[in-house]
Parts: C-alpha cells; sequence; structure tokens
C-alpha cells in the first residue's frame, strides 16, 4: 500500500509540461534536419556549433539520469557517499579538459575511432573502436531507458514499460530524422533548463530550512524484553530485536490491518515510532505499507536545540545539518514469526557522519565499521574508473568534432565543466533536502529529487519530471548517435570498406539509429528494477579500460602502434566486463551466494586500467618491425 | 570516402606548448585528486575533522576539487590563447 505522497497519480500540469517538452524537442527535430542531409551535418553537426552552445550541450549529456536522478538520490540515502560519485564524475573532465580535448578535435572527423586511427588506417583498430563504442554506448543506454521508465510511473501514472516505449520512439524519430545538430541543441535547452530549475530547488530548500516533523509516537514501556505500548486501540502481535543493528521492531494490529513500529527513545522515554515495511507470511499472503520517510529528529542551530531553523545561506544550511540529528532510512530484512520482513528504518545519527565518506554501506572504509582491503579497493577503483572514464565515453568525445576548431573545443569543455560542477554542488543540497525533508521513497532511490520538488509544489514537480524526462531524450540520442556513427562509419564505410557514398552512410546511419534503438527499448524493459548508477558504473569502467590506454598512449608514447592499440582495446573491454560480470554484485543479480563469486572485486577498474595499458606496451614493443608504428600525432 | 577532419581552422604553431602545459595542470590536479582519494581509504576519520568556515574536511576538499578543475581550467585556456594569439601571428616560429 502506497501513501498518498507516493500515489502514482497523474498531475495534468504535468502531462501537459511533459507533452510541451516533447514537442518542443520533435519541432526542433524537424527543423535542423534539414541541416543532417550530409554525413558531416549527420554526424557532427556540420561542425558549427559555437562552443557555448556545445558546452551547454556537453553538461547536457552528461547531466543524464544517472546524475541527475541517481545522485540526488544516492546523497538522499546515504549522504556523503553518493556525493563521492558528483566529485569523481566532474574529476574526468580534467582529463578531458588538459588531454584529450583539442588531439581528438585535431585528429578526428565523426568518431572517437577516426583519432585513433589517424595515423594508422588500421582494420584492427577500426574493428575494435566500433565495439567498444557500441558496448560502452548500450551500457550507458540500458540505465536510460531504466530511468524513463521510473520517471513516468509517478509523472504520468503509467506503467514502466510504457515509459521506454515513449523515450524509444521519440528518440527513433529525432536521430533516425535529424542526428546530431537537433541533440545538440536538445542538451542545449535541456541542460539549462536543469541547472535552472535545480537552482530554484536548492533556493526553496535553504529558504525552508529545517523542521522538526510532528511524527505519530506512541508512548512505550519495556520490562525484561517485553513491550507494552501506552495506546490500546493497537495489539502488540510480535517484536523482533535485531541484535546486528541494535534495533528492536515492533508489530501492530488495529482492524486486521499490521503496521511495524521501532522502539526508540524521545529524551530518554521509550516511544515507537512507525517505519515503511513490506511482509510475507508463510501461506504467501503480503503486506505493505510504504510511505515518505526520512526527517531531522534533532535540530541544532548554532548550539541551540530548535523546533523550525528558517532560512538559511548555503553554509549555515550544511553547519547546521552537521550539528543536528538526521534519520535517513536504511534496509533490514529478517524473518520473524513465519513471515519474512523488509523493513527500512530510521537510522538516526548525527549530520556530521553522515557527512563523512563511509559513513553508510555504500562504501565501507573504516576498519571500526567492517571495511576490508577488497571494500577499500572497491571504492579505489570506482573513484579511478569515474576519473578515467569519463574522457574514453564515446557520445561525450564525438561532442568535440562539432565545433570549429580545437580552440572552440577547449572553451566547450570549460563551459561544461562550469555548468557540471555547479550543478554537482547543487547535488548535495538537493540529496540532504531530500534526506531531512520526509521525501524518500524506500522503493525507490531514483526518485528523491522529484519528490522533493514535489514537496514544495506541484509546478515544481511537473517542470522537474518533465526536464528528468527530456535528460533521459537527450542522453540517450547522443548515445544513439555515436552508435550509428560506429555503425555507418567505422564498421561500414571504413572496417568493411563498402566504399559508400555521403548520403549511403546517412541512410545506413539512421537505419542504425533505429536498430539500435529497438534494441534499447527491449533491455530496458528487461532491465527494469536494476540501480541506474550501478549500470552507468559498468560504461565508466568499460570506457576507462578500453578506451583511456589507446587514447592517451596515441597521443604520447612514439612506440605505439596498431597492434598495440587494438590488442589492448580488446583486452580492457574484455577484462572489465569478466570482473564485472563475476564479481560479487553480478552473483547477487544471478540469485547466488555473493560469497562465493569467482573475483571478490566489484569495480574493475583498478586492474583492467592498468592491464590494458601494459598489454599496449607490451604488444607495441613486440611489433615495432610493423610499418603501422607511430611517427608524430 | 576521404578521412581527415571535420572542419578546417587553419595551422596552430602552439600545440606543443599547450601539450606540455596541459600534461603538467593534469599532473597538478591528478596529485590533488589522488591524495583526496588515498584520504579517504587510508583515513576516513580524518575527512570528519573540522577545517573551514566550520565545515568539516570531506566537504572543503569536494568542493575544492570541483572549483579547482573550474579555476585551472580557466587558467590554461588564458594561456593558451595568449599562447595561440602570440605564436601564430605571421612570421612566428612553431614551438615543438
Amino acid at each position: 500500500m502506497l501513501s498518498p505522497e507516493l500515489s502514482n497519480q497523474p498531475e495534468p500540469i504535468a502531462v501537459f509540461l511533459f507533452l510541451t517538452i516533447v514537442g518542443l524537442v520533435l519541432v526542433l527535430s524537424w527543423y535542423f534536419a534539414k541541416k543532417a542531409r550530409s554525413a558531416a551535418g549527420y554526424f557532427a553537426a556540420g561542425g558549427s556549433i559555437h562552443w557555448m552552445v556545445n558546452g551547454v550541450a556537453f553538461a547536457g549529456d552528461y547531466l543524464s539520469a544517472a546524475s541527475f536522478l541517481g545522485i540526488c538520490g544516492m546523497i538522499a540515502f546515504y549522504g556523503y557517499d553518493g556525493f563521492l560519485y558528483s566529485i569523481g564524475y566532474l574529476a574526468g573532465w580534467i582529463v578531458a579538459m588538459f588531454v584529450v580535448a583539442e588531439p581528438m578535435k585535431r585528429l578526428g572527423k565523426y568518431t572517437f575511432a577516426d583519432a585513433l586511427d589517424a595515423k594508422f588506417n588500421s582494420k584492427g583498430i577500426q574493428l575494435a573502436a566500433a565495439v567498444s563504442t557500441l558496448i560502452v554506448s548500450m551500457c550507458y543506454l540500458i540505465p536510460q531507458m531504466v530511468g524513463a521508465g521510473t520517471l513516468v510511473e509517478p509523472l504520468l501514472g503509467l506503467p514502466h514499460f510504457v515509459g521506454v516505449l515513449i523515450v524509444g520512439g521519440v528518440v527513433i524519430v529525432i536521430v533516425s530524422t535529424a542526428g546530431m545538430t537537433s541533440t545538440t541543441y536538445v542538451q542545449f535547452i535541456k541542460g539549462g533548463l536543469l541547472i535552472v530549475f535545480s537552482v530554484v530547488l536548492v533556493m526553496l530548500v535553504l529558504v525552508k530550512g529545517f523542521t522538526a516533523p510532528d511524527l505519530a509516537t506512541i508512548d512505550a514501556a519495556v520490562d525484561k524484553g517485553n513491550i507494552t505500548i501506552a495506546d490500546m486501540s493497537f495489539t502488540v502481535t510480535s517484536s523482533y530485536n535485531a541484535e546486528n543493528i541494535n534495533r528492536t521492531f515492533v508489530v501492530l494490529e488495529k482492524n486486521s490491518e499490521k503496521t511495524v513500529w521501532q522502539l526508540m527513545e524521545d529524551e530518554g522515554k521509550p516511544i515507537i515510532r512507525e517505519v515503511p515495511f513490506q511482509m510475507t507470511t508463510a501461506q504467501g499472503e503480503t503486506f505493505s505499507r510504504i510511505f515518505a520517510t526520512g526527517f531531522v529528529s534533532k535540530i541544532v542551530q548554532d548550539g541551540k536545540v530548535v523546533k523550525e531553523t528558517g532560512s538559511l545561506d548555503p553554509l549555515s544550511y550544511l553547519r547546521t545539518f552537521m550539528g543536528s540529528i538526521i534519520a535517513p532510512p536504511a534496509k533490514i530484512s529478517y524473518d520473524a514469526d513465519g513471515s519474512h520482513y523488509t523493513v527500512w528504518f530510521h537510522n538516526e545519527q548525527p549530520g556530521s557522519q553522515l557527512l563523512q565518506p563511509g559513513a553508510s554501506n555504500k562504501f565501507k572504509l573504516d576498519p571500526d565499521k567492517g571495511a576490508t582491503p577488497q571494500s577499500i579497493l572497491n571504492f579505489i577503483s570506482l573513484m579511478l574508473a569515474l576519473f578515467f572514464g569519463t574522457a574514453a565515453l564515446p557520445h561525450i568525445l564525438i561532442r568535440y568534432y562539432t565545433v570549429p576548431s580545437p580552440k572552440d573545443a577547449r572553451k566547450s569543455t570549460i563551459v561544461a565543466i562550469a555548468g557540471i560542477g555547479f550543478f554537482y554542488i547543487l547535488t548535495l543540497f538537493m540529496g540532504l533536502g531530500a534526506m531531512s525533508g520526509g521525501v524518500i521513497n524506500v522503493l525507490d532511490s531514483n526518485s528523491a529529487a522529484p519528490l522533493l520538488a514535489k514537496s514544495f509544489n506541484t509546478v515544481i514537480f511537473a517542470i522537474i519530471s518533465a526536464i528528468a524526462f527530456a535528460t533521459v531524450l537527450g542522453t540517450v540520442s547522443g548515445l544513439i548517435v555515436a552508435s550509428s556513427g560506429a555503425i555507418a562509419h567505422d564498421l561500414a564505410d571504413r572496417y568493411l570498406g563498402l566504399k559508400i557514398n555521403d548520403k549511403t552512410k546517412v541512410i545506413i546511419g539512421k537505419a542504425a539509429a533505429v536498430g539500435v534503438g529497438l534494441l534499447a527499448i527491449v533491455l530496458g524493459i528487461l532491465f527494469q528494477g536494476m540501480n541506474v548508477s550501478f549500470l552507468v558504473g559498468w560504461a565508466f569502467s568499460v570506457a576507462a579500460s578500453a578506451n583511456l590506454p589507446a587514447i592517451l598512449m596515441l597521443l604520447f608514447w612514439k612506440k605505439t602502434t596498431k597492434l598495440g592499440i587494438t590488442v589492448s582495446i580488446f583486452v580492457g573491454i574484455a577484462l572489465s566486463l569478466a570482473i564485472i560480470l563475476l564479481s560479487p554484485d553480478m552473483y547477487a543479480v544471478y540469485g547466488l551466494n555473493p560469497d562465493t563469486a569467482l573475483i571478490q572485486l566489484s569495480q574493475p577498474a583498478i586492474i583492467s586500467v592498468p592491464m590494458s595499458f601494459l598489454t599496449l606496451i607490451i604488444v607495441s614493443l613486440f611489433t615495432q618491425k610493423q610499418k603501422g608504428t607511430l611517427e608524430k600525432v | 570516402m576521404a578521412h581527415g577532419k571535420s572542419t578546417d581552422w587553419g595551422a596552430d604553431k602552439a600545440i606543443g606548448f599547450k601539450t606540455r602545459i596541459g600534461i603538467i595542470l593534469f599532473a597538478v590536479y591528478g596529485t590533488v585528486y589522488m591524495l583526496f582519494i588515498l584520504i579517504n581509504a587510508i583515513n576516513p576519520k580524518m575527512m570528519g575533522l573540522e577545517s573551514l568556515f566550520g565545515l568539516n574536511l570531506a566537504i572543503v576538499y569536494g568542493f575544492g576539487l570541483i572549483i579547482l578543475a573550474f579555476l585551472m581550467g580557466i587558467t590554461y585556456s588564458i594561456i593558451c590563447t595568449m599562447k595561440e594569439n602570440f605564436m601564430n601571428k605571421p612570421g612566428s616560429e612553431e614551438i615543438k
């Protein structure tokens, strides 16, 4: 049973704004179709995009469903551990800015394979780069489609698969008509709107400040483990003491309706407070009560306990959060009385603790809280993947071909860093606002930002949700252009040497866009329910392992050979995918015991990136006599 | 179809200089970022220490990394633009 604030009743204003944005996207697509008749127009927007527009479009590309929905949700659930993703995602742009931007623009034409192959004209490089582009883009596409389904449920009251179908259908129309030009302008508008309305949302959070919620509690008494409550209209049916987390839960019944409550303390007196739960009995009967949660249980402002703070400036907001007691939800599952329970309990702790690394189970970093060498290695590996993966994402790299010159590529990267960095700072306030504002849907971490907006008013919710939907549209468009470029330009034209003319290449590109779009729809439906950020992490890891060693060595090591590049890309792809597929996280997805996973590491970059570099160096040294040795880039 | 760049932008004699500056700035930022990762991994409690404005080191360092990226990007672009304007004047020699 969902509480009213989490219900999926569509709001007319939300439907109107959604249709307006989708309509705007289609009109833009039609308008720019005339510029997409040549291959340069379709794949690279004719190299005519202004650097400022391209920079904001970069931000639009990068601030995908994973950034807007995923990171806000992770901060709302895990505090600083979620913000670590923001830091890693932004830091990755340094590699793009200082190392990759200008050389990629100088060497390439439509795809990043062009740049890798600029000096070699190697079939192997063309194939490897095309395969890598397709795999990375597909890893990135799936979570976007899943995110679309997640958004459409509360926005329009439609099932998940309908959201996936709408996004897939609209994007196929966009990409198969107008290509990179319309994708760029969609991303420009969306990126700009996303940042502007995120500022509005953060301002609302700061103006509201913190307010202690008026939560329903019942006085309780504990005597030798037995719990009795003051409200006699309820019957205590059972209690469970979860020793590992030192929490006690009580099941109450009233008018045949079950509810689960958590034993807590209020000024030293025992009380119980309701928690969201799902329960399945031995007979297969299910009971649940899911409501929005996450609150601040004790507000301390400038050393004084207060009921509400009023409006706060950004620094005071963070200081007050750190000094207060916050209760984000945390999940526990247990068996009691022949039933299986999943409970999201109020995990009360000092805000200062939540704003430290390793505060949640997301990253286990503190040995006192169960950190292991593997968990620390996973953290380092993820942060490396985020740092090195950004500059190796094909849909980001192709944006360098849409501006007129390397100088414009550099300037557009600075605009991107400014927009993305500013947005990531905002994510911390949106996430903490959701964590302490009673708007977390425990069943869907991705919905924290839209629900935070909904807690202020419906119009903001509708606008934010519609922009989030456009986010998905734009990112999926960019990914499909990158994939269609890999198929039409890298595979059909260059690898297979079909000698196709400009017009035919565009036709093949559009046909490939339709094919990739249909595949993305199917996968988006199949992967429903999988964590969006988890899947995006795959894309970064594979990109960092397969593409970045090849790009960096091509630029900075004169002994690099075509075989070295080819083999290192395939080794990077194979190794990163193998580690992911054999990791404990995936064993859990397969329904197997994670402890029996063949590889006890969930993030592959720390192994696969160095191995890919090593492979390139060794193979290149053994193939120096080839004519394809790099002279100078 | 011919393989080559998608647009023409003329010769740039400052490529070597820009590459060197880029690598130096990348190394500086990379070191600051790696230090951040290492503190988180080896001594996460240190991130809880109060630093500037009453905020802990985790927040200050995190915001600092984001702001530093932007400031270094601006600095890099200004230096590169100045060098391009100087080097690409008629009669200037290329920096290798």
